[in-house]
């Protein structure tokens, strides 16, 4: 398919100073099972491509889901309008530009693929794991979920470009919901999906899928009966469940260029992060490592290639806690003369890219969970986000969590539902006392990144360790 | 696209064989895109999709597939016959399934929107215009949407609509700025000049120093276009019977009998009223209006064919989330045009961005103040808002601190796109409300 893509990509290719085409197809399959019964097995077969023109200054783009060539042909015909309509007018120099011609491939790991697992076997086993939900009749609602998403790209541009890539990314997911009276409380395995990863079915082993079960029904319980968290000044010690949240939002938002720029004003927001701020601003303690790490195969957004062509690559966004760089694409980095990362990334063949982060990750420390305990006089220890929300600066902070228990004198002790605190970004790394060894740390992520004008929900993936914060503003539920 | 839609569900109806069932659903959409930032264009295109959607049912069992078309039959046929077979071949492995339910009864019907949209080009120079020697940054979206319903058993729905949204800002400085939205059928010149003259004229205010208020405890008057988000919080599980099954509702206080709102607070799911289609996936049709909360109390739920099946209710033409896509709530009787006299001291929000529940059980809400927010002194507007987070109950805000609604509604159309052009609406009507909480 590809070859034919190509053959008419280069058939219907305008006179301009640029075109490209990437298309994008994405074979997806989900099972399920709620309270012991199968949902209705969904599979999806999504394709499409998008062509971009740049000429004298403009650049338009037109996605089309006919991919035969005169499909192709009047998509080239529409984003030539748009270059035409939008030289002079353009906020980006777009003559200026020096796009890439990439050539490559890349393919994600799957050593025993999706396909090769038949579904009456898949549902056996999200069966199995819903049945080891239900231990109570308390627990009101329970479920087991999986989701595959099998990704083809092809990237081909006017001067020869050429980059493949193949993906298989799987997401597990748990949930036991408890309720007694008017009180509710739901436990699961990484919150919104965020125990994805790429591979095959091997990789539900690595994210523990198979033995969390009885952990999240039982600690559903136990929230039942908990008091509310404490409110107070307090130290916070953020598993690698909540620590995927944080960086997501007051780390990775801020960081990203356009955003920066002012794209996203109208709607995701701006940053309180200024171009200034590149090489020498301290967005956190000493302790404070964050990694754009495409080179870990295992992780939900790791890629050869961004999708305007860009090579990926491992660098330091910050080094002991001074900020070093911003994350940008390729057109980012010249609009704003600043060095980025590959991430000019799509949500799917119908929307454009924009600077999207992709693995983001808070390098480990060398404090062990029980060490990092010990440190607290008074803390509480929180697992799993429940509820995020942060300002249109991404400074003011709110988060929430599944589950928390109080740490008092150097010990774990009793466990408080409602558990959520709140901070300002721009000083709340700078409390970061600690950070946890790589045996604290996990490999986490979320499907659910949402951004950008026309929106787009794209894959993000994080590994983080265990964390300690100084003196957080912290408090329960009603 | 309909006959084509409509030739296709037919030629893949013949393949079915002896006691099968084919539910189709259909939706595509021509749209045009153009991004702003700084008065200039970021990003411009255009976007061609459909995707057919197919549930084979036999039996008891079921299997859903989804696929993207070229809008050209023939080709079209061959990827829809072949996930056809993919889905049949599904069905030994898939579990009888207790909360089937379609729609048996053949409810055809049509919703055609007339095609009134301006030139692209000159909406993109009427927009670059009003953006001359300001900072705008924005959405404008333009184009058709269609989806489409149809089964094996004959019943046909189609509904397509021609519609424009552009979603903009006016920038002052740093975070201060006027957010605006023009957005229907029929393009006029004159009320988008209208609407760009009175975000300019509030532009003007966010030049005068911001206030910074301390945490507390503050008179509010929220916006319609603020109420459209806390509002909206309501919807992820407020009215859905499943949630309300599994108490996973926020408002489970209210239905354990502990919590009510305010007497003023009427809430209906009104199809008749917005501008989505009136069917849904398993061919139920929607009844026009669907009253969820009446006089500050439960009354309706949305139920969508599973849930009704599983919890023994009648469907009510509700999608499987269960969320609303014609929101309306009544209004109140306090005169717009007199809200801020009546807010006297306080905060007057314009937008609110960011929610999500800090308490679910407990209906608490946290979220941000954005955009022109206003600090007011004897009822007059008097510094623009540094932004403040808010943290509090539905109970209190629209229960027992809520001073009235008021008299006149703004209808908003949702600019959303993730995935394709959103078809839902809003009907509401500003709140002013006493002791809010904002924490920081």
């Amino acid at each position: 398919m590809h070859d034919k893509l190509e053959a008419s990509f280069r058939e219907v290719l305008p006179r301009a100073d640029f075109c490209s085409l990437r298309h994008v197809r994405e074979h997806e399959e989900m099972a399920s099972v709620r309270q012991g019964v199968a949902e209705p097995a969904y599979l999806s077969d999504d394709g499409g491509a998008m062509i971009t023109v740049i000429d004298k200054g403009g650049m338009g783009y037109a996605a089309t889901s006919d991919c035969s060539r005169a499909g192709l042909k009047r998509a080239v015909e529409e984003a030539s309008y748009w270059a035409r309509k939008t030289a002079g007018v353009s906020v980006v120099d777009c003559a200026a530009l020096a796009m890439p011609h990439p050539r490559g491939e890349y393919a994600g790991p799957e050593k025993t693929p999706w396909s090769s697992v038949p579904l009456g076997e898949k549902f056996d086993l999200l069966r199995e794991e819903c049945a080891r939900l239900k231990t109570d009749p308390r627990i009101v609602d329970w479920q087991a979920v999986l989701w595959h998403v099998r990704m083809d790209t092809l990237y081909l541009t006017s001067e020869d470009g050429r980059v493949r890539q193949r993906f298989s990314f799987i997401v597990p997911g748990l949930s036991a919901t408890a309720s007694a009276k008017a009180e509710t409380q739901t436990r699961s395995f990484g919150g919104l999906r965020e125990n994805c990863r790429q591979g095959g079915m091997e990789a539900l082993e690595a994210t523990g899928f198979r033995k969390a079960a009885p952990r999240i029904a039982a600690e559903s319980l136990e929230l039942l009966a908990a008091p509310n968290c404490p409110s107070g000044t307090m130290d916070l010690l953020a598993a690698p469940d909540q620590m995927i949240l944080q960086i997501h939002e007051s780390v990775g938002h801020p960081l990203e260029l356009d955003r920066i720029l002012g794209d996203e004003r109208n709607y995701a927001g701006t940053s309180f992060v200024t171009l200034d701020m590149l090489g020498s601003y301290r967005y956190g303690s000493d302790l404070l490592n964050i990694t754009y790490d495409p080179t870990r195969p295992e992780q939900f957004a790791s890629f050869g290639y961004d999708d305007d062509g860009l090579r990926a690559e491992k660098v330091f966004i910050i080094e002991r806690g001074i900020l070093k760089r911003a994350l940008g694409g390729g057109i980012s980095q010249a609009r704003a003369g600043a060095p980025g990362t590959a991430n000019s990334r799509a949500s799917g063949w119908n929307r454009p890219p924009i600077d999207r982060m992709a693995n983001l990750n808070l390098e480990p420390g060398e404090s062990s969970l029980e060490e990092m305990i010990a440190s607290i006089e008074r803390g509480v220890y929180m697992q799993t986000n429940r509820s995020w929300s942060i300002d249109d600066s991404r400074n003011k902070f709110q988060f929430g969590c599944e589950w928390g228990r109080l740490i008092e004198n150097g010990r774990l002790g009793a466990v408080v539902k409602n558990p959520n605190y709140r901070g300002i970004s721009a000083t709340f790394w700078r409390s970061l006392a600690k950070v946890g060894s790589a045996v604290t740390a996990a490999v986490m992520g979320t499907p659910f990144c949402g951004k950008g004008e026309p929106n787009q929900m794209i894959r993000v993936g994080h590994a983080s360790p265990a964390c300690v914060f100084k003196d957080v503003d912290v408090f329960g539920g009603e | 696209m309909q006959k084509y839609f409509y030739e296709l569900v037919d030629a893949l109806s013949a393949k079915l064989r002896g006691g099968e069932v084919l539910l189709a659903g259909f939706s595509g959409e021509e749209s045009d895109f153009v991004r702003f930032n700084r008065s200039r264009v970021r990003q411009a295109g255009h976007v061609s999709q459909a995707h057919f959607g197919l549930e084979l049912v036999a039996g008891g069992h079921h299997a859903k597939g989804s696929l993207s078309v070229s809008r050209e039959k023939s080709a079209d046929m061959e990827g829809l016959a072949a996930m056809l077979d993919g889905l049949r071949a599904q069905l030994p492995h898939v579990p009888e399934d207790p909360y089937l339910l379609y729609a048996t009864e053949v409810r055809s019907g049509e919703q055609h929107g007339e095609d009134l949209l301006p030139d692209r080009g000159q909406a993109l120079a009427a927009i670059l215009g009003a953006g001359a020697g300001r900072d705008m940054v924005g959405i404008y979206a333009q184009g058709g949407i269609c989806h489409g319903f149809a089964n094996s058993l004959g019943q046909r729905n189609w509904f397509s609509t021609h519609s424009f949204n552009l979603d903009w800002s006016f920038y002052h400085a740093a975070d201060k700025a006027v957010k605006s939205r023009y957005a229907g059928l029929e393009w006029s010149d004159e009320e988008f000049g209208g609407r760009v003259e009175r975000a300019a004229g509030q532009l003007a205010v966010l030049a005068r120093p911001p206030r910074t208020i301390a945490p507390g405890k503050y008179r509010v008057y929220l916006a319609p276009s603020a109420m459209e988000d806390f509002v909206d919080m309501l919807c992820w599980g407020g009215f859905s019977l499943k949630a309300q099954r599994t108490k996973t509702t926020p408002l489970l206080k209210m239905l354990e009998g502990e919590a009510r709102l305010s007497p003023k607070v009427t809430i209906r799911e009104n199809t008749a009223g917005g501008i989505a289609p009136s069917f849904q996936g398993q061919g139920f049709i929607r009844p026009g209006q669907v009253t969820l909360i009446a006089a500050g109390c439960i009354r309706d739920c949305l139920v969508s064919p599973r849930s009704g099946k599983e919890y023994g209710l009648e469907p009510n033409g509700a999608s499987g989330d269960e969320r609303p896509d014609s929101l309306d709530m009544d209004a109140g009787d306090i005169p717009a045009a007199e809200a801020l006299a009546r807010l006297g001291t306080g905060i007057w929000v314009n937008q609110t961005w960011y929610l999500n529940f800090s308490d679910r059980a407990a209906c608490r809400v946290t979220g941000m103040t954005r955009f022109a927010t206003f600090w007011v002194e004897g009822g007059a507007i008097a510094a623009p808002l540094n932004v403040m987070r808010f943290d509090e109950t539905m109970y209190r805000a629209l229960g027992e601190n809520l001073v009235g609604l008021t008299a006149e509604r703004d209808f908003l159309l949702n600019p959303g796109s993730y995935g394709g052009r959103s078809t839902g609406s809003a009907r509401l009507p500003g709140a002013l409300i006493d002791d809010f909480t904002f924490t920081l």
